[in-house]
C-alpha cells in the first residue's frame, strides 16, 4: 500500500543523503521523493511516497525521527491530504495529430509549453493517477521524453504540520 | 576569548571532563594534536597502533565511566580506519566522540591527498554526524555532539573537521546551554502506561525480567535489582545486559539466546508476561520472537521508541529513560510472591560438568570459572568475539560490582583488548581482564606496545586452539566437517610474543600450570599474558 509521508527537516546540507541513506539501508522501497523550501527558510520540506505494510511505515516514521535534523515527520492516508505532481512531456506531433493532442491537453487541463514542426511539449499538474492516465492517452503518438518532480502534498482543511518560525 | 579554532577543540574538550583522548595523528589534524600538547597535563592522548583500537578504547573507558568519551584520527585512511569503531559503539548504542582530520575546504571534492568522504561513509553507524564548515561553529558543535552522544538512546558522534578551520582563529566561549529543536528524548513514561505495566505484572502468574544494555546506559542496575525483589520476578539477560546481577543471585537465571543457557532460555519459554528492559531483541537473543510474541504478553521498556514493535510484537509499549521509568513503576507496585514459578526456574539450572581435557590442554569453561572465583569482585571482564565470547559470558561467574564487556551487537573481534585499556583508564583501581582467542588477539596484540608505553594494566589471557573456533564449529555442524580458512597456522608463540614486548607471560596446558596462572591473575594488579591451550575439537556450548 502506498503511503504519503511528509517531513520538515533543517535546511541543512547533507540531510537529503541521510535520509535517502536510510531509505535504502533499511530497505524500505521509495517511489517517489520531492523537496523544497518552505514558509520558513531553515526548513525544508521533504514528501515521501513510499511502499509498505502498516509496520514498515510506523517503523519509516520512527527512523527517520531518530535523525537529529528530522524536525517531524507525519504520515497521511489518501483522505487526509491534497497531493499533485508536475510532469513534462515531449511527444511527437506532426501536423496532422496537433489538433488530437490539443484536444487531449484542453479535456485534461494541460498546456503546450512549446512545439516544433514535429514535437509537442506539454505540461500537467496533478493527482498521480490522473498523470497516469495522461501518459495512456499520449502514448500513441509517441512520448519522446518525460519527467516528473515527485508528489509533494499538504493536509486538507485548516490542520497543517508547519514548523513555524 | 580570541584563539585558534584547535586551541577551541582542545578546550571544548576541557570544558566535558575530558582527560584521556586516543589519538593518532596525521597532516589533517597536526593543528589539533599540536594544541593538545600546550594542554598535555590536563588531557593525556594515548598513542593506540591503529585508529580502530582507539574508538574502542575510548568505548570501554565510556561503558566505564558513562560518560561520552574521545577518539582522534587524521583525514583519509586514518578516518576510515575508524569506521570499525563508529560502527561497533553504535551497535551497542555507546557514546564516543570521533574526531577526523579533513583535507583543507577548499581541497574537499578533488581527491585530494588523504581524502576521504568520512562523513558520507560513517553515516550509516552514527548517531549524528558534522562536517565543519565554519571555525565560528566549533563550540557550539561540539557541546551539541556530547549531548547528543551522551543522551537518549546513546551513540557515536562524529566531527570531522578540515585542516584549514582547525587553523583559523575564533572568540571562543563554551556554551552553557544545548537546545536542539527536533532532539528532545523522552525521559519520564507515560503515566497510564506506567499503571498498565503495574496492572500486568500484578496479574501475571509467571512473569520474567530480560535485562539488555540500556540498563547500563541509563545506570538503572540498582532498579532493575529492586523491582525483581519486591515482585519476585526471576531475571535473564541478553548479552549486553549481562553482570546486572552477581551470578549467584537467586533470582538471576543467566544469559538468553543461541549461545545463551537452559535456565534462561526456558524461562523465556515457560513465562506468561516478559517485561523488556532496555533490550532490542536481537536474532542472537531471540531466534523466533513472533513464536514468542504470540504466546507470552510482551511489555516493553526502551528509550528509542523505533526499538519497540521492530523486531517484536509489544502488548505494552513504555517509552523513557529505563532509570527513570523504572523508578516510576517502583511507585505504584506492591509486593508480591511467585514461590511457585521461581521454584520452577530452579529444576532447570544445571550444575555444568567438565569433560577431561585432551593431553596438554585445558578444559576452557573449567578454567574460566576457576579463574572468576579467584579474581576480585569488582573486576572488569572484557571478552572478545568467538568461543571465547561465549565462554567467558557463560562460564565466569559475576560477583557484586563485576562488570562484562565485549561487543554485543556488531561482534567485532579485536575489541577485548582496547576496550580493556580504556576501562582500565576509566577506573585504575579496578583489575581489568581481557580474554579474547588466538584468532582475535591477532587483530589487536599491537595495542600490547600501548600498554607497555603507558603502564595500562591489563590481564591478558589468550584461549589458543590455533583455530577460529566458532567458524570452525560452524564448518563442522553445519557444512559436512569441510573446514576452510579456520586454521591458524603461523601463529607466533604468544608467550615469548609478549616476552618481547617486555610484559610476563605464562602457559596453562595441565591443571598445575592453571593453579599458577589464576593465582598470578588474581593477585598484584600488573601488565601479564597468560596464553591457555585448549582442545581444537572443544564445542562452544
Amino acid at each position: 500500500m502506498k503511503h504519503t509521508i511528509s517531513v520538515l527537516v533543517e535546511n541543512h546540507s547533507g540531510v537529503l543523503s541521510r535520509i535517502s541513506g536510510l531509505f535504502s539501508r533499511r530497505g524500505f522501497n521509495i517511489e517517489s521523493l520531492a523537496v523544497g523550501p518552505t514558509e520558513n527558510p531553515e526548513v525544508s520540506r521533504i514528501t515521501i511516497i513510499a511502499d509498505g505494510d502498516d509496520h514498515t511505515v510506523e517503523q519509516i516514521e520512527k527512523q527517520l525521527n531518530k535523525l537529529i535534523e528530522v524536525i517531524k515527520v507525519k504520515s497521511f492516508k489518501p483522505s487526509e491530504c491534497m497531493a499533485r505532481e508536475l510532469m513534462l512531456l515531449k511527444v511527437s506531433a506532426t501536423a496532422d495529430k496537433r489538433q488530437e493532442i490539443m484536444t487531449i491537453c484542453e479535456i485534461t487541463e494541460s498546456k503546450v509549453i512549446d512545439m516544433t514542426v514535429n514535437t509537442m511539449t506539454l505540461e500537467i499538474c496533478d493527482k498521480y493517477d490522473h498523470l497516469i492516465k495522461f501518459v495512456a492517452l499520449l502514448e500513441p503518438y509517441g512520448i519522446i521524453e518525460m519527467v516528473r518532480t515527485g508528489t509533494i502534498a499538504i493536509q486538507r482543511g485548516s490542520d497543517t504540520i508547519a514548523a513555524g518560525k | 576569548m580570541k584563539m585558534s579554532a584547535s586551541r577551541a577543540m582542545v578546550e571544548c574538550l576541557k570544558a566535558e571532563g575530558i582527560n584521556t583522548v586516543y589519538g593518532y595523528p596525521g597532516a589533517a589534524i597536526c593543528p589539533f594534536f599540536d594544541a593538545l600538547l600546550d594542554e598535555e597535563k590536563t588531557i593525556k592522548n594515548i598513542l593506540v597502533r591503529h585508529e580502530a583500537n582507539g574508538g574502542h578504547a575510548a568505548s570501554g573507558f565510556a561503558r566505564i565511566s558513562g560518560r561520552p568519551q574521545v577518539c582522534i584520527a587524521t583525514s583519509g585512511p586514518g578516518a576510515v580506519n575508524l569506521i570499525t569503531a563508529i560502527a561497533t559503539a553504535y551497535a551497542d548504542s555507546i557514546p564516543i566522540i570521533a574526531i577526523t582530520g579533513q583535507v583543507s575546504t577548499e581541497q574537499i571534492g578533488s581527491d585530494a591527498f588523504q581524502e576521504a568522504d568520512i562523513t558520507g561513509a560513517a553515516e550509516p553507524f552514527v548517531k549524528h554526524s558534522y562536517l565543519v564548515k565554519d571555525a565560528g561553529d566549533i563550540p557550539r558543535i561540539f557541546k551539541e555532539a556530547f549531548y547528543i552522544a551522551g543522551t537518549g538512546r546513546p551513540g557515536p558522534v562524529l566531527i570531522d573537521v578540515p585542516v584549514d578551520v582547525q587553523k583559523a582563529v575564533i572568540d571562543f566561549s563554551y556554551p552553557k546551554s544545548v537546545s536542539i529543536r527536533s532532539y528532545k528524548p523522552t525521559i519520564k513514561g507515560n503515566y497510564m502506561q506506567v499503571k498498565r505495566v503495574a496492572k500486568a505484572l500484578k496479574s501475571a502468574k509467571r512473569p520474567l525480567i530480560c535485562i539488555g544494555g540500556g540498563v547500563f546506559a541509563s545506570h538503572a542496575t540498582e532498579e532493575v535489582r529492586k523491582l525483581s525483589e519486591v515482585m519476585d520476578i526471576p531475571v535473564i539477560t541478553t548479552m549486553m545486559g549481562i553482570s546486572c546481577f552477581n551470578d549467584d543471585d537467586r533470582l538471576f537465571f543467566g544469559m538468553i539466546g543461541t549461545h545463551g543457557v537452559k535456565s534462561a532460555n526456558s524461562a523465556a519459554n515457560d513465562c506468561d508476561t516478559l517485561l523488556l528492559v532496555g533490550a532490542r531483541v536481537g536474532d542472537r537473543a531471540v531466534k523466533t520472537p513472533l513464536a514468542l510474541a504470540e504466546t507470552t504478553t510482551i511489555i516493553h521498556i526502551d528509550i528509542d521508541p523505533a526499538e519497540i514493535g521492530k523486531n517484536i510484537g509489544t502488548d505494552i509499549p513504555l517509552v523513557g529513560n529505563a532509570k527513570d521509568v523504572l523508578r516510576q513503576l517502583l511507585e505504584v507496585v506492591e509486593p508480591m510472591e511467585h514461590k511457585e514459578w521461581v521454584e520452577h526456574l530452579e529444576s532447570y539450572r544445571v550444575k555444568r560438568e567438565y569433560s577431561r581435557p585432551k593431553e596438554g590442554t585445558v578444559n576452557p569453561r573449567e578454567f574460566i570459572e576457576k579463574l572468576s572465583e579467584a579474581m576480585p569482585a569488582e573486576t572488569i571482564v572484557t571478552a572478545d568475539v568467538g568461543q571465547n565470547q561465549i565462554w567467558a559470558a557463560t562460564s565466569y561467574k559475576l560477583k557484586a560490582n563485576g562488570r562484562f564487556l565485549t561487543s554485543g551487537g556488531m561482534g567485532t573481534m579485536g575489541y577485548s583488548l582496547p576496550c580493556a585499556m580504556g576501562a582500565k583508564m576509566a577506573c585504575p583501581e579496578r583489575t581489568s581482564l581481557q580474554i579474547c582467542g588466538d584468532g582475535s588477539f591477532q587483530m589487536q596484540f599491537m595495542e600490547m606496545a600501548t600498554c607497555v608505553q603507558y603502564g595500562i594494566k591489563v590481564k591478558i589471557v589468550v584461549m589458543t586452539n590455533n583455530r577460529l573456533g566458532m567458524v570452525r564449529e560452524l564448518q563442522d555442524i553445519g557444512f559436512n566437517g569441510r573446514k576452510v580458512s579456520v586454521f591458524l597456522d603461523g601463529s607466533p608463540d604468544f608467550v615469548k610474543l609478549a616476552e618481547a614486548y617486555g610484559i610476563p607471560a605464562l602457559r596453562v596446558n595441565d591443571e598445575k600450570s592453571m593453579k599458577k596462572a589464576i593465582k598470578e591473575l588474581a593477585g598484584e594488579d600488573k601488565l601479564m599474558l597468560v596464553e591457555v591451550c585448549v582442545d581444537e575439537d572443544a564445542p562452544t556450548l
